[in-house]
């Protein structure tokens, strides 16, 4: 195997490890070379990303995406495995981090201490969740991204916050203790937390056994679903996603689709064939439609914007939940791609979500008191001077805001519409390729997807002439370049994710074709070569967790 | 003694439970505890009870006299990461505590 290439499958662990953890030397007063830090080692991720997304796109045979720490072998050492849902997921943080990171130095990560290291140890955490082969180190990554949303939750403080915040932790704990009880009975009946090795052995257990092993699975199964957001479990979701300042709201918009993306990869894996196959599909199915009408009815009655945005994540996770539930290749293409799209869509939107209250309400008061506290005199200064208010201001955020509410509602000519046709496309083509009629669940879905999509558009609507047409004679929000760029980058990339969505719907059918080959997948671990004794020295710091 | 166990974890567990869904955040932290203990009891009990047995590998030592190392290392990993954060919780308990001033989880008392 190429050596470099190879220890590239670990970087995007170690490096916002050690970035992380290197910031912590700096006091909070050296804030630019904090920021510094912080934006190299993001800036490197989205390299070492997309070069990851590179090779497992191109799968040639030097590059086998699979990383052994410490070089043990696979079913009794630690994994890390590079396929392309994982890569497409670990540029998708990357690309999202970096717009959230930008907006955040613009003044929120002045408003509470710490804020780089959180934000770096909250990636390590998401693509170790991207990364890991097993299930206890799953577990482990949840707890390292867990533990850092906790405290960006409750950056810039507050009343609001800590009480959003305490609930957020409450449900999250209780959510870890099951998490553990389902890997345990997994174990217990499987002998192996590899999941690999999982998907080679779960053909041979029986009886009894299977139905520890099918518990445990469905137990892991509440947590992530727990985690996505699905109805009845998702009722701590819109309360602490519109606590949270705006970058970390953004990059959270993440964290919910990292429910979703183990989900899928189990239900392919482990639950592809066999006895087990299609292990509660039921109830992603009928779960996911319960979300997308609650998702639907409360993006209806938002009248804070904060939280318009975060029932939208739960329009969202409830689209890829119920899509995912029916199983069918096409669609789960579709899927990937609303994914993507989504993601962009929701973190953009809750950035400039404050962007656009800053002239309005509480928002600026909630800001004035966090920056008294935390921020020194020199910078409100500096600030008045660089914060000129832009002349167009309004425009600009008045056509941001337009476009969020064409993506969110599924409106040609963004992405949001290629995303929602082809989920449709894949849906209403079911029966034609099974030769029978297309079932009832399944226009239910179509039915639910429209309507969602007309809710999100009257409830932008509403909230778009409430805010830049009633009330023009209001103070004109006074915005940085540097708070605008992200949330214009990111509209920008789903303009490129639909002029590219062919490219993109490849690699989405190639994806999904992946999936449903768990062999080469497993093949790759149980298989995967040890590096010689001589070059073993990798950075296996990560083996004695 | 899979019995005791048994019990022993059913009894925390309902407790847990039980106190986990009490409007005070003590009582919740409390409950969290209780739970992660049982939880932690319950990854020990899938390896397999056995008393008296080591979970090391030696030369010639008969494999059905070992107990499996396995769970006896997720556990210490489950004991690490729910000390930590439970302690963070504590810390937010006490946070919402003074900024609130009530020990109510939703930030308010009940009107009566």
């Amino acid at each position: 195997m190429s050596g470099w290439q190879q220890h590239l499958i670990i970087a995007p662990i170690v490096i916002p490890l050690i970035a992380g953890a290197f910031l912590l030397f700096f006091d909070e007063r050296q804030r630019v070379v904090k920021a510094m830090i912080s934006v190299v080692s993001t800036l490197a991720l989205a390299a070492i990303a997309i070069n990851l997304f590179r090779l497992a796109n191109g799968s040639g045979d030097t590059f086998d995406g699979v990383y052994l720490l410490g070089n043990w072998p696979a079913p009794f050492g630690i994994v890390l495995v590079v396929d392309r849902l994982s890569a497409l997921m670990l540029v998708l943080a990357a690309i999202l981090a970096i717009p959230a990171l930008v907006y955040a130095l613009a003044r929120w990560h002045a408003a509470g201490a710490h804020f780089h290291s959180l934000f770096q140890f909250l990636l390590m955490g998401l693509n170790g969740a991207f990364l890991t082969g097993d299930l206890f180190n799953l577990f482990v990554f949840f707890e390292v991204m867990l533990a850092a949303s906790y405290g960006l939750l409750m950056h810039g403080s507050g009343p609001m916050r800590v009480k959003a915040g305490l609930q957020y932790i409450a449900v999250n704990l209780a959510a870890a203790l099951c998490f553990l009880i389902g890997v345990s009975a997994i174990y217990g009946s499987a002998g192996t937390l590899n999941m690999a090795d999982l998907a080679l052995r779960i053909g041979e257990i029986e009886g009894e056994r299977r139905m520890l092993l099918e518990a445990g699975a469905a137990i892991l199964g509440v947590v992530f679903l727990i985690k996505a957001g699905m109805w009845p479990l998702n009722f701590w979701l819109p309360g602490a996603y519109s606590a949270a300042v705006a970058p970390v709201a953004g990059i959270f918009a993440i964290m919910s689709k990292v429910g979703i993306y183990v989900i899928l990869r189990l239900s392919l894996l482990v639950f592809g064939q066999g006895e087990s196959a299609g292990l509660g599909l039921n109830v992603l199915l009928y779960g996911g439609m319960a979300t997308i009408a609650f998702g639907t009815i409360g993006v209806l009655a938002s009248q804070a914007l904060g939280r318009l945005a975060s029932y939208s994540v739960l329009v969202s996770s409830g689209t890829l939940l119920a899509v995912l539930g029916l199983s069918n290749g096409e669609v789960t293409a579709g899927a990937l791609f609303y994914m993507v799209s989504s993601t962009l869509t929701i973190g953009a939107f809750f950035m400039l979500i404050e962007l656009v209250e800053r002239g309005q309400d509480a928002g600026a008061s909630v800001l004035a008191v966090t920056m008294e506290a935390y921020g020194d005199a020199d910078e409100e200064e500096q600030e008045v001077e660089i914060g000129v208010t832009m002349p167009g201001t309004i425009a600009v955020l008045g056509t941001c805001f337009a476009a969020c509410g064409i993506l969110l509602s599924g409106l040609p000519p963004l992405s949001g519409f290629v995303a929602k046709f082809a989920m449709l496309t894949g849906m209403i083509g079911m029966g034609a390729s099974a030769d029978q009629p297309v079932p009832a669940s399944v226009w239910w879905i179509v039915g639910l997807l429209i309507l969602s999509g007309l809710a999100a558009l009257i409830s932008m609507t509403r909230a778009g002439i409430r805010t830049f047409w009633a009330s023009m004679e209001g103070t004109v929000p006074r915005v940085l370049v540097m708070e605008m760029a992200p949330v214009m980058l990111l509209i920008a990339l789903t303009l490129t994710l639909t002029i590219k969505a062919g490219p993109a719907m490849r690699y989405m059918e190639e994806t999904v074709r992946n999936l449903q080959q768990p062999g080469t997948y497993i093949n790759a671990v149980v298989n995967a070569r040890r590096a010689g004794v001589a070059e073993a020295s990798g950075p296996d710091g990560e083996g004695g967790i | 003694m899979e019995l005791v166990l048994a019990i022993g974890i059913g009894i925390m567990t309902g407790s847990g439970v039980w106190l986990i869904l009490r409007p005070r955040t003590y009582q919740v932290i409390i409950g969290l505890s209780l739970l992660s203990y049982a939880v932690n009891l319950f990854i020990f009990g899938v390896g397999g009870v056995k008393s008296n047995a080591a979970p090391l590998l030696g030369e010639g030592v008969d494999v059905s006299t070992l107990t499996d190392p396995v769970p006896q290392a997720l556990v210490l990993t489950a004991i690490v990461i729910g000390f930590a954060t439970t302690a963070l919780f504590l810390v937010v308990l006490l946070a919402a505590r003074g900024l609130t001033g009530t020990d109510h989880v939703d930030g308010r008392e009940q009107p009566k």
